[in-house]
């Protein structure tokens, strides 16, 4: 098979979206992950999946720039790895936190309101990753892009998680959320304001 | 710098295995050097300790500004193996050396009005980046403060070491709290002042969200933090695909020294 030059891309791509769970993987195997391996795999796990999620949302934004465009080809790969960091960022909770104890599960699943948002988020994004196939894009038309709404309330709902666990300091907070804001804001902007027509320029 | 500390076991000791000394001094937290849990040992080397003074002042009949040293020097140290036990649900066993807040206190002779005890951190933005932050939601210097028969109880110890060295910067040097039966954000570090008052002092944590965090903040497994669960712990070290989960116990382990202290008191109000 011939390697053309969008193969090699898309490699590079798949290859850069797996680098931070193979580093992770790394720092534990070497014991490089500090005194609470636990609770650093927990938090970096689901700070990837946001990071994921947000350079799925700017794709639209930025494929409008001049020589960007290309963007689009790699949407699904960068939101199947938030979707792939999420699920990971989840069993280390229950797998690492809660050593898999049903009362344990059952309590913080129940009882902690910012553990029930961050399982909305991630419930929210299943749908749109099994749906994210070629074969169902096609099976569902126009409703492929209803459905795919959901990342916004997906997007939002993670980054509440995020905010209702502010302790000491926000700094990190404030950067992801004005990012989001700065996502959403330019597609209200765009639907608020559509251009006339693009002839008159 | 090794610290000559009295080895005969204490009797407030407890009977369980240490947490490493690589794991004491690597995952703390000291939010004036970090947010995260490693940040405090990468950022903290430099943290000048010596000399160091420390006010004691308020309701006392000798107020004093003390050399560290002077001030600790009178008193033989001792060792002390305390359970640490975090708000966020996991917990240390810990070997501190050091000498009780009691006799410290008493050389400043309390008056009668001294009812609580305000300690504060030292406020120095050049050496500790977390106080020079604008997103912070803690007002510095950090403080925190014991009423005083939680102050004069013997458990309660002013530590200055832990193992066999003097305390890293990372956790707490040159001089902190240690208060095993309350979650450990009551135990403040590299403290430069203890005032002695008659009203109950303001916390740092109280200050920056009171539904969340007590004045009290007694360990208690019937009383839940918003965010985490208090009815159990992991120990640290905990194995990764096998964590070491245990029961919190109330007041630590430590009800038989100091439940009497809170006796008619609705802990689920006071927490």
């Amino acid at each position: 098979m011939v390697l053309t030059r969008w193969t090699a891309i898309w490699w590079l791509f798949w290859c850069a979206g797996l680098a931070p769970f193979v580093l992770l993987m790394y720092q534990v195997v070497t014991d490089q992950a500090g005194a609470d391996p636990a609770q650093m795999l927990v938090l970096a796990t689901g700070l990837w999946a946001l990071r994921f999620l947000w350079l799925t949302l700017a794709v639209t934004p930025l494929r409008r720039l001049p020589r960007l465009g290309w963007l689009i080809r790699f949407r699904r790969m960068l939101g199947l790895y938030a979707f792939f960091y999420a699920v990971l960022h989840l069993l280390a909770f229950i797998t690492f936190i809660l050593g898999w104890r049903v009362d344990l599960v059952w309590r913080e699943f129940t009882e902690r309101p910012y553990i029930v948002v961050g399982l909305l988020s991630l419930l929210l994004l299943l749908p749109l990753a099994v749906t994210s196939t070629t074969y169902w894009m096609r099976r569902l038309g126009r409703n492929w892009v209803r459905l795919h709404w959901l990342i916004y309330p997906a997007a939002v709902l993670a980054m509440v998680h995020f905010i209702m666990q502010i302790r000491a300091g926000y700094a990190e907070q404030l950067l992801y959320g004005s990012l989001l804001l700065i996502l959403l804001g330019y597609r209200a902007v765009v639907k608020l304001f559509p251009k006339k027509s693009r002839k008159t320029c | 710098q090794a610290l000559g500390a009295e080895r005969t076991p204490s009797p407030y000791s407890a009977r369980e295995s240490l947490t490493p000394y690589r794991l004491v001094t690597s995952h703390n937290n000291f939010y004036e050097f970090g947010m995260g849990k490693g940040d405090p040992k990468r950022y903290a080397q430099r943290f000048r300790t010596d000399p160091w003074r420390v006010e004691i002042s308020g309701e006392v009949a000798k107020p004093a500004h003390y050399e560290l040293e002077d001030l600790i020097q009178p008193h033989a140290l001792e060792e002390r193996i305390y359970r640490m036990r975090c708000v966020e649900g996991w917990s240390m066993v810990i070997p501190w050396i050091g000498v009780p807040l009691a006799d410290i206190l008493k050389r400043a002779e309390p008056t009668s009005r001294a009812k609580y005890v305000e300690f504060v951190t030292l406020m120095d933005p050049d050496q500790m980046h977390g106080q020079r932050s604008g997103f912070s939601t803690i007002d510095w210097p950090y403080r925190e403060g014991l009423r005083i028969d939680e102050a004069m109880h013997p458990l309660t110890l002013m530590a200055v070491g832990l193992y066999d060295n003097s305390l890293p910067p990372q956790n707490g040097a040159p001089f902190r709290l240690v208060v095993p039966w309350k979650y450990g954000f009551k135990s403040i570090k590299s403290i430069v002042s203890i005032r002695l008052t008659e009203t109950m002092p303001a916390t740092s944590w109280n200050l920056s969200a009171p539904q969340e965090y007590g004045f009290y903040a007694n360990v208690n497994p019937a009383v839940d933090h918003p965010r985490w669960s208090q009815a159990t712990e992991r120990r640290l070290p905990s194995p990764l695909f096998n964590p070491d989960i245990i029961d919190t116990q109330p007041f630590n382990g430590y009800a038989d020294e100091v439940a009497h202290l809170y006796a008619g008191m609705d802990l689920r109000k006071w927490y």
